[in-house]
This record gives structure tokens, sequence and C-alpha cells, in this order.
């Protein structure tokens, strides 16, 4: 990975308290002496590696970079990063991460999570911190089933997965993060691929640039347990008909030339993929990620068959302002000082009667 | 007549002290040393407040004073049902009390559900005020009253003053622009006026907190002091209130100083704010609502100017993993819970313990198993917060012993989770943040310097001679490790609940490096220093009395009682649970007998034996209520004489 500039954060608004590295950086600059120990093969990598790759562009104090993670095979990720780091508990990785971020703007907060971390046993804290728009980047690696426990089906697997814990076939319906994320308020809603290398950076860009929580889901493949579980999206005869790439105010059109298109169903009002035409061709739905609804960008988020993954959009579906709740925090902090004055604990400690007792 | 205090008084002398008789038509004065008041009513007829308020004027008046407030975990239990009946007892004297007392002298009852929950605690001779307006043939049935019990001769023992409260309120208060149902709700400022005149309680602060509290409804202010004057008027009176009493102040009980009346929950956040500032550290609380602690977290809320951060969190998981959060970048973090919370957090505290982070897990108690008695006290988390995590999970435990006490133990929590860099617990329960007592308020200078050192910089040379930072390499002293927090450079470092390699603090599966491990953070535990225990014992006895956390008051009280009858006790009491006072075993073993009360069925009895092999005896009561220091005295002279 060639060395990147230490420019650009200056305009970035969501990491301005964030202190700048005083020298260039490099990718190197952000692996840690220890030993990744993913399976080979393991999609995790390419997504450490991208990650490391662009930490150079934001150009941040890496003293004031954090990650924090729960557990899963994702989460061994911050041993991995020569930042600080905690290795948490599982699901609770943006509790925690939201009691940091609160109390020091200062940092770069990043929390890296799994489908069963994130979605299964720490569901509750993950929408919590998306509705409260704490300034965190969450970094959500779905690959659709347990790796760490050995292969047991995840709330993002498909109906009628046979694993080791559901041989007759799981009865569970999956969630979509995506859809979830916005049900619960999420200001940065993006998902993007392991292997994409390019596209997974430029998602980071804007994650990193956005202000409140970001949710970035990545799909990523579990060689051992769930291999090919995105092919669809992957192979590139299929990923035509398969990925829908979206970027903001630009028609949504896919397929070989940009042959296919989303459209607004005009009796029901949802989405629908359709062949484009000159007839059709000024109804292509242009993509918004600045608008105030959340409403069709979940509508994007159901356009994807939960069993073939045709028609999966990536790239950034929402990405709003909304206030940050680390900011508004602090700020009653400092309305609290300006109207009652620095607190004085011996006059707190006196209260209001009081009486003497004299020798 | 001595009808006014029981026979089994705390200093087995409740007496009439003094008595002045005066002219035709005066009233008599009568000087006591020491009474117990109980308002009991309806959970919607105000008698929190109504106690509240005459605990102030109490405590500005310069009683020594103790509190037991009383209330169902309902908000609005169904009126006038026994499961309804709130209530509030207070205890003040011319001299140092210890208990809220055992049985009242006096009772208001609100309506009959109130009298009759309360009337078996009252002793033969006790004064009854009654407020005849509720004692409908409809409101009595509902408590099982065949008959009125105010003229079937069933309180012919007692003194009882029939008082129609709601009419002589409701009256008072025609001049005002109220709907009847509006002015009804003023009677129990007319009862407190009235039991204000009968102890001669200063009325002023009572006026000033109803102004300012009814800030916005000037009417109802205004309607409240008239209600409150009226009762005051009504005693002076009426024939039915012959005699009115002096409690002198308890000057000589008191060391010099400023004080003021506190509650436990209050002096435990006012401690919190003070670690924080004592440690020049920010203070940050992850809570989510439980019962009884909840005000901690209200009371932390309003002191933001302090720099003080309250996160309400979506659980109690995420309370106290925002508060870990928060002591991995350098605050003092706090989380506030009661028992059913502490079950949840208990992985995160076992992270904790294995991240060597100062963290205070703050644990109200309140009756369990499970929900339990949400409203009611109990001591039964102790063995929870001893060993209710997987694997071994050492964690300190502090415990205060009476409300104010709430403030220092506080800051004994603190110091040991900064020195140590370990979660702490300060194991309060729901006597204790409820109740209060006056307060000696401190001198600033007083307070312990609680100030930390951040790691700046490296802190082991590798054999190549580079210089490198180890998270995990311990102050040889405290075994604590350093507290490097995310924006210091060069001390970039990962931790996580995955056994750590001694020093590095790297992964290591590594069987000897495991056992070294459970070993070294039971070491910094069990190594922390912590004051030896003092023993109160002037005439040698051969019976230890052995207490911890809020039994500190009905235990002392039963000890007076019995060296007042010429018995021979020692008694000490643990404010360190883990590790306890390295004296410990020594003292128990130079007693013939050592007995434990405790309001569980023995679980510091059962540490004590475990660790010590000292066959101390367990007394136990899990009523939710304290011990009663009779019922104490009791079972020690039992002990004492078997």
């Amino acid at each position: 990975m060639a060395e990147t500039t230490t420019e650009g954060t200056d305009t970035i608004e969501a990491l301005s308290l964030v202190p700048k590295a005083e020298a260039r950086q490099s990718m190197k600059d952000f692996k840690s002496d220890q030993e990744v120990r993913w399976c080979p093969g393991c999609g995790d990598y390419a997504i450490l590696a991208a990650v490391q790759g662009f930490m150079p562009e934001l150009g941040l104090a890496k003293e004031n970079i954090v990650f924090v993670s729960g557990i899963g095979c994702s989460s061994r990720f911050p041993y991995y990063m020569n930042t600080y780091g905690m290795h948490s508990i599982h699901g609770r990785a943006p509790a925690i991460a939201t009691g940091l971020a609160a109390s020091r703007r200062d940092l770069s907060v990043w929390v890296v999570t799994g489908d069963g971390d994130a979605l299964s046993i720490g569901g509750n804290h993950l929408i919590h911190a998306l509705r409260r728009n704490v300034n965190l980047k969450i970094l959500l690696f779905n690959n659709r089933i347990y790796g760490l426990t050995k292969g047991q089906y995840s709330p993002t697997s498909e109906v009628g997965k046979i694993t080791k814990s559901t041989p007759m076939g799981s009865l569970d319906a999956p969630f979509n993060p995506v859809s979830l994320a916005l049900g619960a308020e999420a200001s940065f809603v993006a998902r993007t691929v392991d292997s994409d290398r390019k596209h997974l950076t430029e998602v980071l860009r804007q994650a990193s640039a956005h202000s409140g929580t970001a949710l970035v889901e990545i799909y990523q493949n579990c060689n051992i347990f769930n291999d090919g579980a995105f092919e669809a999206l992957k192979d590139k005869q299929s990923a035509e008909e398969a990925v829908i790439r979206l970027e903001h105010g630009q028609p949504i059109r896919f397929g070989a030339d940009g042959s296919r298109g989303v459209v607004r169903d005009r009796a029901t009002g949802d989405l629908k993929v359709v062949t484009v035409t000159p007839e059709n061709e000024s109804e292509i739905l242009v993509h918004d990620a600045r608008s105030a609804s959340p409403t069709t960008a979940f509508a994007l988020s159901r356009l994807a068959d939960p069993d073939t993954l045709h028609h999966t959009p990536i790239g950034v579906f929402r990405a709003v302002e909304r206030p940050v709740y680390d900011t508004q925090m602090t700020e009653q902090l400092d309305t609290a000082i300006e109207q009652k004055g620095k607190g004085d604990l011996a006059s707190l400690l006196a209260g209001g009667d009081t009486w003497t007792v004299v020798g | 007549m001595t009808s006014q205090v029981s026979s089994a008084a705390e200093q087995a002398d409740g007496t009439v002290v003094g008595e002045q008789r005066k002219a035709n038509g005066v009233k008599d004065v009568r000087r006591l040393d020491r009474v117990i008041i109980r308002f009991a009513g309806d959970s919607g007829d105000g008698m929190q407040l109504t106690g509240d308020r005459f605990t102030s004027e109490t405590a500005s008046f310069g009683n020594d004073l103790s509190t037991l407030p009383n209330f169902p975990a309902e908000i609005r239990a169904p009126a006038g049902t026994l499961p309804g009946v709130s209530s509030f007892q207070l205890h003040f004297a011319d001299h140092d009390i210890l208990t809220p007392g055992d049985a009242p002298n006096v009772l208001v009852a609100m309506n009959p559900a109130a009298l009759k929950a309360n009337i078996g605690d009252l002793p033969r001779g006790a004064e009854i005020i009654v407020n005849t307006d509720e004692f409908t043939k409809r409101a009595m049935t509902k408590v099982g009253y065949a008959a009125s019990p105010l003229e079937d001769g069933s309180l012919d023992g007692y003194q009882l003053h029939p008082v129609p409260l709601t009419t002589l309120t409701v009256e008072a208060l025609k001049e005002f622009d109220l709907s009847r149902k509006e002015a009804e709700r003023s009677k129990n400022m007319f009862a407190l006026g009235l039991l204000s005149w009968m102890y001669h309680r200063p009325t002023e602060g009572t006026e000033k907190f109803l102004r300012t509290k009814f800030a916005k409804k000037p009417d109802i202010a205004e309607a409240n002091i008239a209600a409150f004057r009226a009762g005051w008027n009504f005693g002076e009176t009426t024939e039915d209130f012959a005699v009115s009493y002096e409690v002198a102040p308890a000057a000589k009980a008191f060391p010099v100083g400023t004080y003021r009346n506190i509650s436990g929950n209050l002096a435990l956040s006012y401690g919190l704010v003070a670690a924080s500032r004592q440690a020049d550290l920010p203070l940050f609380l992850g809570s989510y609502p439980i019962t009884p602690a909840s005000d901690i977290l209200h009371e932390l809320s309003k002191h933001k100017n302090f720099g003080v951060r309250t996160f309400q969190a979506e659980d109690e998981i995420a309370g106290i993993g925002a508060a870990l959060g928060a002591a991995f970048g350098g605050s003092l973090a706090v989380t506030t819970t009661s028992g059913p919370g502490v079950a949840l957090k208990s992985e995160t505290i076992g992270l904790a313990v294995s991240l060597e982070l100062p963290l205070l897990i703050v644990d109200i108690q309140r009756g369990g198993p499970s929900t339990g008695l949400p409203t009611k006290t109990e001591q039964a988390d102790l063995l929870q917060a001893m060993f209710g995590r997987n694997g071994e999970a050492p964690v300190p435990i502090v415990a205060p012993r009476t409300p104010a006490d709430c403030f220092d133990a506080a800051l004994e929590a603190a110091r040991i989770a900064l020195t140590y860099r370990t979660p702490v617990f300060l194991l309060s329960d729901g006597y204790l943040a409820n109740g209060s007592e006056p307060w000696r308020i401190p001198e600033i200078d007083e307070l312990p310097d609680l100030r930390v050192r951040f790691a700046q910089g490296p802190n082991h040379t590798l054999a190549d001679g580079t210089e490198v930072f180890w998270p995990y390499k311990r102050d040889p002293q405290t075994l604590a490790r350093p507290w490097a927090i995310p924006g210091t450079p060069g001390l970039e470092h990962r931790i996580g609940g995955i056994e750590k390699q001694d020093g590095t603090g790297n992964i290591s599966y590594d069987p000897a490096n495991h056992d070294f491990m459970v070993r070294t953070r039971q070491a910094k535990i069990d190594g922390i220093d912590v004051p030896g225990i003092e023993v109160d014992d002037p005439h040698e006895a051969n019976v230890l009395v052995l207490g911890w956390g809020s039994t500190y008051g009905p235990i002392t009280a039963a000890v007076r009682r019995l060296r007042t009858a010429g018995l021979s006790i020692a008694q000490a009491h643990l404010r360190h649970l883990n590790p306890f006072p390295k004296n410990l075993g020594t003292v128990l073993r130079q007693y013939d007998k050592v007995v434990i009360p405790e309001m569980n069925l023995g679980q510091l009895a059962t540490l004590v034996r475990a660790r010590y092999l000292v066959d101390a005896h367990s007394y136990n009561q899990v009523n939710g209520m304290p011990f009663k220091a009779e019922q104490l005295a009791t079972a020690l002279k039992e002990a004492i004489d078997g």
C-alpha cells in the first residue's frame, strides 16, 4: 500500500477535536506486533488490510484512535491495530465505546463487531447506540454464520440453513442489518464487501467524515463455515445482476451497461427493478443519501432477495446530520457551568439547612 | 408520666426530664429526652413528605435523629388498602441515638389501613392521632374492621386523639379558591402543623420549603401554609391536646462543627462528587434506573457543573459497560444499581477484574431473590458481591454503616479502586439509602488526596535495550498495573478479557502463566491496605458481636442496653468485607463466642467461619426491615447467658 498523505481531516467536522499526527503515516504504523490468527483465506484479512491502509489517510494521532470489539472472530481485530484497543465481552462493545466516546471527545472510536455479536447477544446495545447517535464508527462484519463457536446459524443466516445446531434447517427469519439500523434511526448506514478494497475504503472514508454513529455492514466471507455466502456479489458475471452500487446524487442503475434500474412503483410506492428503456429512463430513482426521511433508504434495503442476494445495494444508504450525543452532553456541562458557575464542593456539601455546634 | 418514651429506651432511661405547669388555661409543657413518631397513611397521602419536613424541622432544631421511611413498591397501590400504607418513622433525642427506634411513642394514622398496619408496633400507652374523617364504614370494612376500632374499646390502652383532619383542613381553606378535593390534599400539612406544635418544632423552614416547592402555584403554596398553621393552632387551642413536649437540642452529643441532615443516597452521591474532585478526575456515571438506587442517578445528574457526566443506559449491562469504557478513558467511573442489576452486570465486572481498571459498583441492596422486595432493605448481596462471577474474580468490598457514613465509604471505595486499579463494590442498602441522620459537614482539606498518576512513558527495557510499555507490568508494592489512557503517545496497547501474558499483556494460553495471573490478581486484592478492625470492649467481655453495614445502629444500641444492664459484651463492625482487616482473625479468636447479626441468612458468618475456622453464631432477620435494638439485645443476652 502506497503511503498516503496526512491531509484532509482538517475539514472534517467529525474529527475536528481529534489531534493530528505530527508526521506522515503509513499502513505499517497501524500494524501491531501481534501475529494475525484468523483462518487462512478469511475475509477478515482483507478488511484489516483495508482499514490499516485507510487510517494514514485520516492523519490522526494514532494514540487518539481506539478500537473496541466484542467477542467473535472479527472481535480479535483490535489486537492487530497499533492503536489503543479493547477486546471486551460478547455484544457489549457499543456500550463500552459509548462511555469512552462520551467522556473523551478527542478520540476517534471504532467498534468492530460481527453478526452474532452485534445483532444477537448485543442487539440492544447496537440499536441504542444508533438512536443516540454517539460519535462511533461501527464496522459490522457479517458472514451470516457463527465462526468462533464453529458453525451455528446466526441472526443473519437464511431461513432453513443447515448447521450443527439446525440439522433440519434453521427456523429463524434473518435480520437485514441495514434495515434494522435504518429502523433504529441511524444517521449513517452503509454496506460494503470485504473483497472490494476500493469500495470498502470509500465507505470507510465517508463513515469517518460522518458526525455521530456510522454503521458499516461489511459482507465478509467465512471460508470455513459458510464459504461462498456472498459469491453472487463477487463472481463477475453474477455480480452484474446482483450488485447495485449506490452513489449519492446518481441514478440507481446497474447491470451490463446500466441496463437495469430502480424505479418507484406508482401503485404501491415501493421500489422495483426494471430494465431501462428510453421511456422509463427519466423515472429511474436518483439516490439521495441525505434525505431527511429514511423511507426510501429502507425500501432500497429491502430490494435484495435474501436467498439469492440478487439486487443487493452496496454503498451509503443514508448519511444525515443529526445532533450528536457526546457533543450535546458536553454542551449541557458547559451550560450548567455558565448557569451555576463551576462546581464548588464546599458549598455543595453545606447545602441549605445547617446548624452549628459550638464547644 | 413516661408514656411518651417506652421503657425499652436505648439509654434505658427514657423519662420525662422536666415539667412545667403553667397558670390556668395555659397548657403544660413537658421535657422528654427522646421521642419516636410514625406518620402513616395511604401512598397518596404525602406521608414521606410530611416525615421529611418534620425531620428537617427537627434537624435544624439541633436534635440527634434517625429516620426510617417505609413505603410500598407500587406508586399508587389501591387506596385505603393495607398494602398501600406508606409510613415514615422518626426518632429524635437530646442525646446521640443510633436507630430510628423500635416502637413509636406516637402514631399518626391518616386512615383505617394505616392504623391497622401499624398498631401492632405500638406499646400500650402510646399516643394515636387518627383522622376520623376516613373512618367510614366502607373504609373500615376494606381492611377488615367489623366495628370501629375508635369505638369498640380495642384502643383503650392507648391515648387516642380522634381528629377530623380532613374536615378541619377543608374548613381552614374555605377562603381559598380550591375544590374540596384540592383542599383535602393539604391534610398532611395540617397534621404536620399539629405535630410541630406538640413538639415545639421551628416552622419557618417548612413555610419556606412550601413556597419554593409550589413557586409556580402560589395559591397552592399559601393553602398548604394555611393548613400547616391551622394544624398548629388547633393543637394550641383544642382541649384534646393538653400537653406539649420539648426535646432539647442534643448539643453534647455532637462534636463541634456545622451539621446538616443527610440521607444515605445523598451522602453517597456527594461522596462520589468529592472523590472526583479529590482524584482530579471527571466523574462518569453509567446507570439504569432501579429502586432503591435511582436517587443517586437523579442527584448526580444535577451536578453537571462539577463536570459530572451521567449516562442513563438502555440496560444494566450498558450502564456498567459505558462506565468501564469511561474508566479506560481516564474517568472516575461509577455504576449504581441494586441486586438484580448486579446480576446483569456480573460479566462486565469480571471483565473489569481482567482489565484491571478502576470502577465503582454501587449496590443499594434490597430484598431478594429476583425482584424480591424493591423498597425494603436487606444485606443478602454480600456473597454475590464476593463470588458472583465466573472464574477467580476477586473484587474488594466496602460497606457504609450509617446514612452519613455513605460519604466516607464512597471516598474509601474510590481510594481502593484508583490505587489498586480494580473494580470495587460499595454495598449500601435500602435502609441506609432512604434513612437520614445529622452529618457533620467535613472541611474540604480533611478529605483524602486521591490523585493518580497516569502512565506517561515506557516502563520496561527489553534485553536488546529497547524501551517499551508493558500494560501488565505491576507496581511492586500495590501490584497495580499502569493506567495508560488513550491519547498518551507511545503507549498504544490492547487489553481484553482473554488471559494475558504477565507483563506484556499479550494474549496467552500458557497454563503456567494463567496460574500465575490468577494468583497475582488474588494477591493484589488480598494485599489491599485496609485499616485494622477496632474493638469496643470496655469490660473484657467473653462475647463479641460482629456486624457489617447498616446493622451498626441497631447493634450498637443493643450493646448499650446490655452494658447499661450490667452485662459485658464486645463490639466490632466491619467496613471492609474484602479483604478483611489483617487483625480480624486475631480479634475473633480472643473471644469465647462470636455472634454475627445480619439481615440475611448468615453470609458474613459463612465467610468468617470459612476463613478463620471460628465457630461464629449467626443471628438473622430477613423481613425487609432493620433490626430492632430490643430484639437484638435479647438475642445477644441469650448468647452471653448461654
